[in-house]
């Protein structure tokens, strides 16, 4: 029962890393109706951007918010120079360009900073919570840190007019135009918050795997099944699903032997596919039918 | 009887350039290409003849791509894991069984017709967007799964397995990089040859109905479900063959050579050479051989520029050329020819 | 004194097809004009030039403004209201959203509420479903959901394209008879395009005939109504 309880607690410290990659998936998949396969590349990106001002002698927390205004202008500028032009463009051209980004910043991060793995510092004190060693204290700041978020989109996309604009731009781009909504800004806006979130995320989440340019590839896939998991157009379903992600993966790694450490990419591979056949919307997803 | 000849007449034989028709031009131009290719190995060093190797395993794997996203409008990014798949069929068959590595292509194939066949099943419920995730995901685990500890014993687990390579068969005067160039040139050919017979045949326009129009190609009576499992079925054959080519060329197999970096590779190809065009793969695999050399090189030009980091700006050139090539030719190199051509031809 | 609306040599495309010949009207300050006609005249393609929802050729002009060649949504922030064909309802946003959608341009956020209890003083059943999903009302509902968007923006002028498609007769009979008290309560200009003649001449100032993207006829609704071709044509008497 230790056990378990133990794997739950060390699943949901993972969980937390994924609940933020797939936030900002659905925060993307909203605005624009794709999936941002560069999403872990950027996040990536802008935390070796934190990574620079703390070298440079910044505070945690002004790198911190730093990081996240720029990251935010980056994601903003991303969708008007690139995606605006091909905006009527079909899927796969959308999807082509994801790629393109991806392996560009990819490539970039790696010569700018190189591709040696560097310790990424912590905003949480290194004691351990409650004098206990089940699950850390950055582990618990990192589930806060998600949590927050979370709430506060809730409170924009509910109460705010931006929110409800960019709402109505992704659901009806025609009507939301005859009520005066400016789609084109709210795209780039959608763009901004997930590359904002996505910096958070990735600041976050470099404590726990180091620094390095490929430390995204693996944990993308897991925000990729937490957002289907849970609902692609659902963010609440996003934080559910990639909490659930990974409680499921600790708890197949710990008792079902053959899949253990070595399988658990192949776990969110299975996951991804079976909630996508069995159950599209995810859990907290609302149905999308698609029109002829 | 001339009348029957006169309305048969395809564009092909009316367009004229230079005097000869476009047809002819066509034939030219597959005799030049032969030739070249035929000639090759004999004027420049055995590495680059193993390059020009190289060249052909991803026009094959390109290729198979094509069929898949460019004629039948499924997406792949998952591409990598079929190739690993030929590959280490092809390694475990010539390093356990002691198979001769001629033999290790068509099981290769075979093995990777069903596995794709199987993956498109579930896929056939995915559209779009959302098949481009599930084979993001198959890609991204596929080297994990490679080095499962169960399978250690077959697939030579981190190490992988390193293979020997093959002599020239009947005595034949030709170094081992140029046999093995002549034998991928064959079995290129060979599945060039197929698949242009495919895609023109009524089978091909089934499948291309079933891109421009999943609905009214269903109202026409094609089975859609069957053909788009068999078409993912059929492209994992051409590229699981690539990926037995390239264990042999390579003469090598391990897991973090089939990383979801691989399945973006193929993916440059397909679209720098253009993803609906047989010919583009070719176009495609010389795209992605060369560009690490010349972007290297390019690279270590700029002052202050260390030669590892250089390396490391291979991905952004590729990065590059894909959004370009969305921006400025969509149809890719082989779709840029035919947009071009017609302003040289007359009738 | 310039028209609300002043319209000349208006041309629109879709694509390489040409769907309005350079049509030319005016609409006052305050009065309901109709555009009449068969399907395919142009009507709809009409209202959607306007808003600069197609390519167009030609001047339109609001209170003097030229405003053709502009984006939608500038257009719409002049005070142009319009209420789409199939209603443009954002299904998945509750009844009372779409309603803060409509005010979402305004800045004189003291009178939006104001503006809320006037709406569903109008459409109260409205009011009763404002948390209900905007996709779960019925067809006429949600046609009042529109019109009530459109209100919330405190237009200048309003373009209503056939408020009455696939409404029963009885909640048609109802809707028209919101249209005129609005009319006469609030000073809102409206341009309503129509397939149901007689309904539309019965609430109209003015009103313009169109067949193949060109104006056949003009004038006062009370005469148009009692010329002997369009009762043949549009009225079935």
């Amino acid at each position: 029962m230790d056990l378990f309880i133990q794997q739950v607690l060390a699943g949901l410290a993972n969980g937390a890393i994924y609940a933020g990659v797939a936030l900002a998936v659905v925060m993307i998949y909203q605005a624009i109706d794709h999936f941002n396969f560069a999403q872990g590349e950027m996040a990536m990106f802008s935390t070796y951007i934190a990574w620079a001002m703390l070298n440079g002698g910044l505070p945690y927390w002004l790198a911190f918010v730093a990081t996240v205004v720029v990251s935010f202008l980056g994601g903003l500028a991303l969708e008007r120079i690139v995606f605006k032009p091909i905006q009527n463009a079909p899927a796969l051209s959308h999807v082509i360009v994801f790629i393109g980004l991806l392996a560009i910043f990819n490539s970039m991060a790696g010569f700018i900073w190189e591709f040696t793995i560097k310790p990424f510092p912590s905003p949480f004190p290194s004691a351990p919570l409650f004098g206990n060693t089940l699950i850390g204290t950055h582990q618990v700041g990192m589930i806060g840190v998600t949590l927050i978020m979370l709430a506060l989109i809730w409170v924009f996309f509910r109460y705010t007019d931006t929110g409800l604009a960019m709402r109505a731009a992704a659901a009806n781009p025609d009507s939301a135009r005859l009520v005066g909504v400016r789609v084109g800004w709210m795209l780039a806006l959608g763009w901004g918050l997930a590359a904002a979130i996505g910096a958070v995320a990735g600041m976050l989440i470099a404590p726990v795997v180091f620094l390095e340019p490929n430390m995204m590839a693996g944990i993308l896939l897991y925000g990729f099944a937490g957002a289907i998991v849970g609902g692609a157009n659902s963010p609440a379903g996003a934080v559910l699903g990639g909490f659930l992600v990974g409680v499921i993966e600790n708890l197949l790694g710990t008792f079902v032997p053959w899949i253990g450490n070595e399988l658990k990419l192949s776990v969110a591979l299975v996951l991804i596919i079976v909630v996508l056949v069995v159950r599209p919307s995810g859990l907290m997803g609302q149905r999308v039918v698609s029109r002829v | 009887m001339a009348n029957d000849a006169q309305a048969r007449r395809e564009p092909a034989d009316v367009l004229h350039f230079a005097g000869l028709t476009l047809r002819q031009w066509r034939w030219l131009w597959l005799a030049l290409g032969l030739a070249t290719a035929a000639a090759l190995p004999w004027t420049v060093s055995n590495f680059t003849v193993f390059q020009f190797t190289q060249v052909l395993v991803y026009a094959i794997a390109i290729l198979g791509l094509n069929l898949l996203t460019g004629f039948n409008g499924q997406f792949s990014l998952g591409h990598s894991a079929f190739y690993a798949i030929g590959a280490y069929t092809a390694a475990i068959l010539m390093f356990h069984l002691k198979v001769p590595y001629f033999w290790t292509l068509p099981l290769a194939g075979v093995i990777c017709l069903f596995a794709g066949f199987l993956f498109g099943l579930p896929a056939l419920r995915l559209e779009g967007l959302y098949l481009a995730l599930a084979t993001f995901a198959l890609a991204v685990a596929t080297p994990q799964l490679l080095k499962y500890k169960a399978v250690e014993h077959w697939t030579g687990g981190v190490q992988g397995l390193t293979l020997k390579k093959p002599s020239p068969p009947f005595d034949l005067p030709l170094s081992k990089d140029q046999w093995l160039y002549y034998f991928t040139l064959l079995v290129g050919l060979l599945l060039f040859w197929c698949a242009w017979n495919l895609v023109h045949s009524r089978t091909g326009r089934a499948i291309q109905a079933i891109r421009d129009n999943p609905i009214a190609a269903r109202t026409m009576g094609i089975n859609t479900a069957m053909y788009k499992s068999w078409t993912f079925g059929v492209s994992a054959f051409y590229t699981g063959v690539a990926g037995a080519l390239g264990a042999i060329i390579i003469q090598f197999v391990a897991p973090d050579s089939f990383t979801f970096f691989l399945a973006v590779l193929f993916l440059v190809g397909s679209v720098v050479g253009g993803i609906v065009s047989i010919p583009g793969a070719i176009f495609g695999g010389i795209f992605v051989t060369f560009i690490p050399n010349i972007s290297e090189e390019l690279a270590t030009q700029i002052p202050g520029v260390a030669e590892e980091a250089a390396k490391g700006l291979t991905w952004t050139v590729y990065g590059l050329f894909l959004i370009l090539i969305i921006y400025v030719a969509p149809a890719g190199l082989a779709g840029l020819l035919r947009m071009l051509l017609p302003r040289f031809v007359r009738r | 004194m310039a028209a609300l609306l002043e319209v000349a040599g208006l041309e629109a495309f879709y694509g390489q097809t040409q769907a309005l010949h350079g049509i030319a009207f005016a609409l006052e300050e305050g009065s309901l004009t109709t555009i009449l006609g068969a399907n395919g005249a142009g009507k709809t393609t009409t209202l959607r030039a306007i808003c600069g929802m197609v390519r167009v050729r030609g001047e339109v002009r609001l209170l003097g403004e030229r405003i053709d060649g502009r984006a939608t949504e500038d257009v719409v922030r002049r005070g142009i209201a319009h209420v789409p064909e199939g209603r443009g309802t954002f299904v998945r946003l509750q009844v009372e959203e779409n309603l803060r959608l409509g005010a979402l341009t305004r800045r004189d956020r003291a009178r939006i509420a104001e503006d809320f209890e006037r709406v569903y003083h109008y459409f109260p059943r409205l009011k009763e479903r404002r948390h209900q999903q905007a996709g779960t009302l019925s067809g006429g509902e949600q046609q009042m959901l529109a019109v009530a968007r459109a209100l919330m923006m405190r237009p200048r002028l309003m373009l209503l394209d056939e408020p009455s498609f696939g409404l029963a007769p009885l909640l048609t009979q109802e809707l028209f008879g919101i249209l005129a008290r609005i009319k006469q309560d609030e000073k809102v200009s409206m341009l309503l395009v129509e397939q149901n003649a007689a309904l539309a001449l019965g609430l109209a100032d003015h009103a313009y005939l169109l067949e193949t993207g060109r104006v056949v006829m003009s004038g006062l609704a009370a005469d148009i109504r009692e010329d002997e071709n369009v009762r043949k044509s549009y009225l079935g008497y």
